[in-house]
């Protein structure tokens, strides 16, 4: 058994104790202060996650997936994106989002049952958020095969060539979907890389009982290379996510990226899990946190100072209390609306639906 | 003053228990400090405020299983005086919304302070910029307003109050007739075929809900600790009951787990009614409420026993000869497996001794199939599982299948799917040396069987001139049944049958 956290297998570039390590095939070359954003990302990422787990638990929320713990994983991969790159997210990546600039309130739209995934900040680039495990590499696959065809993969200026990077789980994995996604992209070599999030559980059940062999190295059968990269370090995860995109717009194909994190809060609001794992395995993982090794970096580095700190914690408060205050006053969909928003142009049909629906609706008193 | 109401902290749930207040009447809270701590039959969780104030009441106590959307606590406004109740106040909070933080992308890309050791890098170029770079910092997305009349219902609750009622037709007016009516009338039904969208209906209670004991329970010390032996009371009550001559041992404290306050040591210095020291008791919880549930419920069904003595020397004999094959390496051969087999055959030929009553059809299904429940004694309590299909399985294979769920159990890992749809249960209570006993039925079962120790007895062989006694190994099985499903001559033929085989094994081939 090979240790999973060791060996030149696992790309590692800033170690829990956030030291760098040096590396000769991957190295980071972001400054610090473009770093300290990423701090700034993580921290905010964090906050928006836990004000949304406590709206859930006074009853403001449906559910919550809680990204707790796979902020570098996020944040670094989101990071190394431009356009015209494509972002298909899972329904974890509030830090994904985050970058992409999307309003955490949309987000809470979905979760409290008020909004479709059409966010008004999203943009075109950044795929809703798919519930069905898995489903979203088949899309990302299909959206880079478009990429192709529209002439916007291996031309000379790099600059205008992109990719699709399409998030998902290691339960994923077990999933037919992402078999086929990782074939289909193989076999066209389709400009898309594979972003897995390690977080060691599908919900309670333990990645050792899904996979015998490592995860990255799966891609192998399918023909495409496969990197473990350390997931809780943020330097490590900007370096192979740059590697990989440069290769899949250049027109060289997929790869697949294992990071190596840990799920630190429930699956979703409506779990538990101190049912499945022991209290010690979340220690163990608590002292490789992405955001504590970071910042002990750049304070010894210089680059971010108690002001800097205090700045951002006080930022970070306001941002919670701007959620919180927001989600209550999210504004009650329309029913009418849900007919025009799942087509670009609304079919005849459905316009004569959603006219029915209005008059049906007129024909009832006001409520009283 | 605001009212905190029991939301639904997983998806569907219709309750929850209150396991422990964090707060108490006069506390001041802040926001998203932790009011308590509840368990559903999901998980534990601890619930967060949604309000600051001071805690003016708790609505609850610790221990009740209090139905989602129940009011659970009121917590006053700083400057409102907490005697006051005012509950129809409860509201929103409302704040300057656009002037808060909004994430606008990499505009903040740098420090959140301009001029701080790492300064901003604004290379307007990059992606993901917000969508409204361009705009003067407003919000891209404020939300709209506050609507009018502001939610009252949270998320979490499942019905909207008064949202059933509906809403009356206007009078007059031509308005195309619906699709969904055209289908009613055309089906000549007085039921709707479709509903409208918020015409709700409560979810109902959902049955075998996974439950169980969890792993580490997280931040909560057992109630009675590594005991030391020593009368829970602060030095100032050890004092006191010195002062009066009172044993703190024969005390029964009714201060917060069991501590013994001065009350009851004055209490019992004046004789005053003394409840009996070393009275421990136990919170109705996991699986020892499901078997204070799971038992009184058994006791609406009007059941009977019949039971059996029987000699099993052929069974006995049977399991050496099997413990030296090769097939039952390593698996535990032991009574109990032969026992389940002939229980299986005699199945087979008397049904309904595996069968419930279906009370919305008002049937009885016979199954068929024998989900075949063994009542173990595990860690975490008394625990049925059940081996599915059953009466398909071989000896090997069931033995087998034994072992598993004997492994699992001893280790307390097992599942809602092992524990659910039990048709039949044996419960082996001659392990713990006892002759037999009246068990009594799992909920929706008609029959289960009891096997007592098994013993060398003297026992009357032959017949006539070849009569005579000869120690044999004896067991007492009995057999208590759904008297509504199966009658005294199906239980005994059941009985008959079961220790025919279990006398000579052989018979087994008539099945």
């Amino acid at each position: 058994m090979i240790e999973p956290e060791a060996g030149p297998d696992f790309v590692q570039l800033l170690d829990a104790g956030g030291n760098r390590v040096e590396r000769t095939d991957f190295s980071c070359t972001a400054p610090d202060v473009e770093l300290a954003t990423d701090l700034r990302d993580m921290v905010l990422t964090r906050r928006i996650d836990s004000e949304a787990t406590a709206l859930q638990r006074k009853g403001e929320l449906g559910l919550w997936p809680p990204s707790l713990g796979q902020e570098a994983a996020q944040i670094g991969s989101a990071r190394v994106l431009r356009d015209p790159d494509v972002i298909v997210p899972s329904y974890r990546e509030h830090g994904v989002a985050w970058c992409a600039g999307i309003d955490p309130l949309d987000l809470l739209t979905t979760f409290r049952g008020t909004g479709m995934t059409d966010w008004p900040s999203r943009p075109d680039t950044f795929h809703p958020y798919s519930f069905v495990i898995g489903a979203q590499t088949l899309h990302a696959v299909g959206m880079a095969m478009a990429l192709q065809r529209d002439g916007l993969v291996g031309n000379d200026d790099a600059a205008t060539n992109g990719a699709v990077v399409v998030y998902f789980g290691d339960g994923a994995t077990s999933q037919g979907d992402v078999n086929e996604a990782f074939l289909f992209a193989a076999s066209y070599a389709a400009p898309v890389v594979f972003f897995c999030q390690n977080n060691q559980y599908a919900i309670s059940e333990p990645i050792e009982l899904q996979s015998r062999i490592p995860l990255y190295r799966r891609a192998a059968g399918y023909g495409f290379p496969g990197v473990r990269v350390d997931g809780n370090d943020v330097l490590a995860v900007r370096a192979v996510t740059e590697w990989a995109l440069d290769r899949a717009r250049r027109g060289d194909g997929p790869v697949l990226i294992e990071a190596y994190t840990y799920r630190m809060g429930a699956h979703t609001t409506s779990d538990d899990p101190t049912k499945y794992r022991q209290n010690e395995e979340l220690d163990a993982w608590r002292a490789k946190d992405p955001i504590a090794r970071l910042r002990a970096y750049l304070e010894r580095a210089g680059a971010i100072d108690q002001a800097w700190t205090d700045a951002l914690d006080a930022e970070a408060e306001a941002l919670a209390v701007r959620l919180r205050e927001g989600c209550v006053r999210l504004p009650e969909p329309e029913l009418s609306d849900f007919f025009t928003q799942a087509y670009a142009d609304t079919p005849e049909l459905l316009l004569a639906q959603r006219d029915a629906h209005q008059a049906y609706e007129a024909a009832f008193e006001e409520p009283r | 003053m605001y009212e905190f109401k029991l939301p639904d902290p997983g998806e569907g749930l219709t309750e929850a228990e209150i396991v422990s207040w964090k707060v108490a009447v006069g506390d001041t809270v802040a926001v998203n400090d932790v009011l308590l701590e509840i368990e559903t039959s999901k998980s534990l969780v601890e619930l967060p405020s949604p309000y600051a104030g001071v805690v003016a009441e708790l609505l609850v106590a610790e221990g009740d299983l209090v139905p989602i959307g129940t009011p659970i606590i009121r917590i006053a406004e700083f400057d409102e005086p907490i005697a006051g109740d005012d509950s129809d106040s409860v509201q929103a909070v409302s704040g300057p919304v656009e002037d808060a933080p909004v994430n606008d992308g990499d505009r903040y890309f740098g420090s959140p302070e301009d001029g701080a050791s790492a300064s901003p890098v604004n290379d307007g170029d990059r992606y993901f910029g917000s969508p409204q770079d361009a705009g003067d910092g407003d919000a891209p997305h404020a939300p709209a307003p506050a609507p009018a009349q502001p939610s009252a219902m949270l998320v979490g609750y499942g019905a909207k109050p008064g949202a059933v009622a509906r809403r009356a037709r206007r009078g007059g007016g031509v308005v195309a007739v619906p699709e969904t009516d055209q289908v009613q009338e055309a089906y000549d039904t007085d039921k709707p075929v479709s509903r409208h969208t918020d015409d709700v209906t409560p979810s109902e209670k959902l049955e075998d809900e996974a439950s169980g004991e969890h792993l580490p329970p997280p931040g909560r010390p057992p109630t009675a600790g590594p005991g030391n032996g020593r009368p829970k009371a602060k030095p100032a009550v050890r004092r006191v009951a010195r002062d009066l001559g009172v044993d703190l041992g024969m005390i029964a404290g009714t201060g917060p787990d069991g501590l013994i306050t001065a009350e009851d040591v004055v209490a019992a210095a004046s004789g005053g009614t003394q409840a009996p020291a070393g009275d421990q008791r136990l919170p109705l919880r996991g699986i020892r409420r499901e078997m204070f549930r799971s038992m009184t419920a058994s006791l609406a069904v009007p059941q009977a026993t019949a039971m059996i003595e029987a000699d099993v020397s052929g069974t006995v004999q049977l399991l050496d000869t099997l413990k030296k094959r090769r097939e039952f390496d390593g698996l535990r051969v032991s009574p109990l497996l032969v026992f389940a087999r002939a229980a299986c055959l005699a199945i087979s030929r008397i049904p309904e001794i595996n069968a419930g009553y279906d009370a919305d059809a008002d049937e009885i299904v016979l199954h068929g199939a024998v989900n075949l429940g063994i009542a173990a004694a595990t860690p975490r309590g008394l625990l049925v599982p059940n081996i599915k299909n059953a009466e398909r399985m071989n000896l090997t294979q069931l033995a087998e299948a034994l072992n598993a769920m004997v492994a699992v159990a001893r280790e307390g890992r097992v599942q809602p799917y092992d524990l659910a749809n039990g048709t039949f249960t044996i419960t082996n209570i001659g392990v713990f040396g006892v002759d037999g006993g009246t068990p009594i039925l799992s909920p929706g079962e008609s029959a289960i069987m009891c096997l007592g120790t098994i013993r060398r007895k003297p026992w009357v062989v032959g017949s006539g001139e070849d009569e005579r006694i000869e120690p044999r190994s004896v067991c007492t099985v009995s057999l208590t049944f759904d008297h509504r499903i199966v009658d005294g001559e199906m239980a005994s033929r059941f009985l008959a049958e079961v220790a025919a085989i279990m006398s000579n094994p052989g018979l087994a081939l008539m099945f």
